[in-house]
């Protein structure tokens, strides 16, 4: 394989600008990678001609001296990214063989920062699931294995596909989204970074919606600070997301390698749960030291609603989900299967589009949102959701971000929890948390476990301080060292 | 139990899933499952807590109400199952 692929993002950058290669030759590496990992699944759709036409664009705009941010670097993009001409699924069979008439907010923007697309990536369904294992185009293969063996790991979910590539070097970066950890967690199972940057920063516009009031998209990334320069490019205000802050995107890069010297970090005690492996507790109280050392303050702090996170958040996402997939009618896009009447036409196309676990959160969502039920179970975790936002609120008059694991074990094999609803949910334990208060989160990979599979750790920071959590990232990264790759087996 | 088979039925019915017969008792099984698990919201005291609703704490944006995308059916009606001039073509509703 050409080193081509090995580069980062801010070396292969460096490399286009001093002409030490063309896009073309970067985008040609990565197709040819993008090819020879097909075991891996992590592509659903490669789109190497528009890669390279991009490509050539790219370089031509570089010999003009009108080279953008991004110029030139080849992205995977994950396919509940809308974008215009190529099939986009959501990795669901009821999109069938979608192809937008338009482009993503997010994805427009690294466009117009002068990125190149390789293709689209594989995810859970409508991004529900934790092990990229409701994909319609089924799982995607982690390119790590646990030390001497070939038992076939998850990479996490939903974002698996981009975290994949992004850990087996078929792309640069990727795009993610993340409703309920599905940027950090699967960041965090394939060693990479992925930041989920504060609910508005990214526009929606064009992302395939979950649940609205707490999907964001961000980047995966091999280094903190390609996540950074990624991050930069795909934010901004978009008046065609409500939601979309009008706020200022700053240099997120800027951030990585200032000094955090006396900056107070919290540790939340609610995070330390039964049952957590040692050694994340270990890499854990590891990350507290290195913090130390780099002249943080370190501050023990309660998130007592904790516990609540997960059950509320599974009520807040099925019920928007419900409603935000009743678009799916067969009518007007993707599949319909014709029934005797209208309503059977709707019945059997849902019934044949939708995958068990979508369907099933569906069902979930219908049920607390229906008359009678909606007091109980809708209403209470909106007010369970408010009391986590405060506990946040609380932390935050005396830290300036936390530091927590980022989920609750190394990946795990294929199929492991396939048929227990709630012990998949139970990965999102620690990251959820700050879905539902709307914060930036990033997970950095920190260290491997004894079977020398990596391992992330979660920073958490006030709404808007992205740049604290690239400062600390940027710290933790250094101190870690972390240069594991999977070996390639694929 | 929150949820028997003819809860499951009813449920499908308003979310329009045809579920297959064999499918009923497991996705009672199922949802109770996970509603049971849910149940230990009833735990915290919500006494007087303003239900969160949305994390952004600006108002909705206002904009002058003049048409600012649209005018393209052909792009409308790309991806339509069934269409015909410039309309979706839909199962007959009214008999």
């Amino acid at each position: 394989m050409s080193d081509l692929t090995k580069l980062t993002l801010k070396s292969a950058l460096e490399g286009l600008e001093s002409k030490a290669f063309s896009s073309v030759e970067l985008t040609r590496a990565h197709i040819e990678a993008v090819e020879s990992a097909r075991a891996l699944n992590a592509y659903v759709l490669e789109t190497p001609e528009k890669a390279l036409e991009m490509a050539q664009a790219s370089d031509a705009r570089r010999a003009q001296g009108q080279a953008g941010a991004l110029d030139g670097a080849p992205l995977g993009i994950k396919d509940l990214f809308c974008t215009e001409g190529v099939r986009s699924t959501a990795c669901s069979k009821i999109l069938g063989d979608f192809k937008p008439t338009y482009e993503s907010s997010v994805t427009a923007n690294l466009w117009r920062d002068g990125a190149v697309m390789l293709g689209k990536l594989n995810m859970d369904e409508f991004a529900m699931g934790s092990s990229n294992e409701t994909s319609a185009f089924g799982p995607v293969i982690n390119p790590w294995r646990a030390r001497g063996e070939t038992t076939a790991l998850t990479p996490g979910g939903s974002s698996g596909g981009s975290a994949a590539a992004v850990a087996a070097q078929l792309c640069l970066g990727a795009t993610a989204t993340d409703t309920g950890g599905s940027i950090r967690q699967p960041a965090a199972l394939t060693g990479t970074v992925g930041i989920k940057p504060t609910y508005g920063r990214c526009s929606r516009w064009g992302v395939v919606a979950f649940a609205s009031s707490l999907d964001q998209a961000g980047p995966i990334a091999r280094t903190v600070e390609d996540a950074a320069l990624l991050l930069t490019s795909m934010a901004g205000h978009d008046a065609r997301d409500s939601t979309s802050l009008d706020v200022a995107t700053p240099d997120f890069a800027s951030f990585v390698g200032k000094s955090v010297k006396g900056m107070r970090v919290g540790i939340p005690k609610e995070y330390r749960v039964d049952g957590m492996p040692a050694e994340i507790e270990q890499l854990w109280e590891q990350g507290i030291a290195w913090l130390k050392e780099a002249g943080c303050e370190i501050v023990e702090v309660s998130l007592p609603h904790t516990k609540y996170a997960l059950p509320a958040y599974y009520i807040v996402a099925p019920a928007e989900a419900s409603s935000n997939l009743a678009r799916y009618d067969g009518m007007r896009y993707g599949l319909r299967v014709d029934g005797a009447n209208l309503t059977e036409t709707y019945e059997q196309t849902r019934a044949a589009g939708f995958g068990e676990e979508v369907k099933r959160r569906i069902l979930i969502g219908t049920y607390v949102l229906s008359a009678g039920y909606y007091d109980a179970y809708y209403l209470k975790a909106q007010k369970v959701r408010r009391r986590i936002s405060d506990d946040f609120d609380q932390a935050f008059e005396r830290v300036d971000a936390l530091l927590t694991p980022t989920a609750p074990s190394a990946a795990f094999p294929l199929g492991e929890n396939a048929d227990d609803p709630v012990a998949m949910y139970l990965n999102d334990i620690f990251t959820v948390t700050v879905n539902l208060a709307g914060l930036p989160g990033m997970s950095v990979p920190a260290g491997v476990d004894s079977k020398g599979l990596p391992l992330g750790l979660q920073l958490i920071g006030r709404a808007l301080d992205e740049g604290s959590l690239f400062s600390l990232g940027g710290v933790i990264e250094q101190a870690a060292g972390f240069t594991a790759r999977p070996n390639r087996w694929w | 139990m929150a949820i028997d088979a003819a809860t499951v039925r009813k449920v499908a019915k308003l979310a329009r899933i045809a579920e297959p017969e064999e499918r009923i008792e497991p996705l009672a099984r199922e949802l109770n499952g996970i509603l049971t698990w849910i149940e230990m919201l009833n735990e915290v005291d919500t006494d007087g807590v303003e239900p969160m609703t949305s994390v952004v704490h600006q108002g909705l944006p206002m904009r002058e109400d003049v048409v600012t995308e649209g005018g393209d059916p052909a792009k409308v009606l790309a991806n339509a199952p069934k269409a015909a001039k410039d309309f979706f073509v839909v199962p007959k509703v009214v008999e």
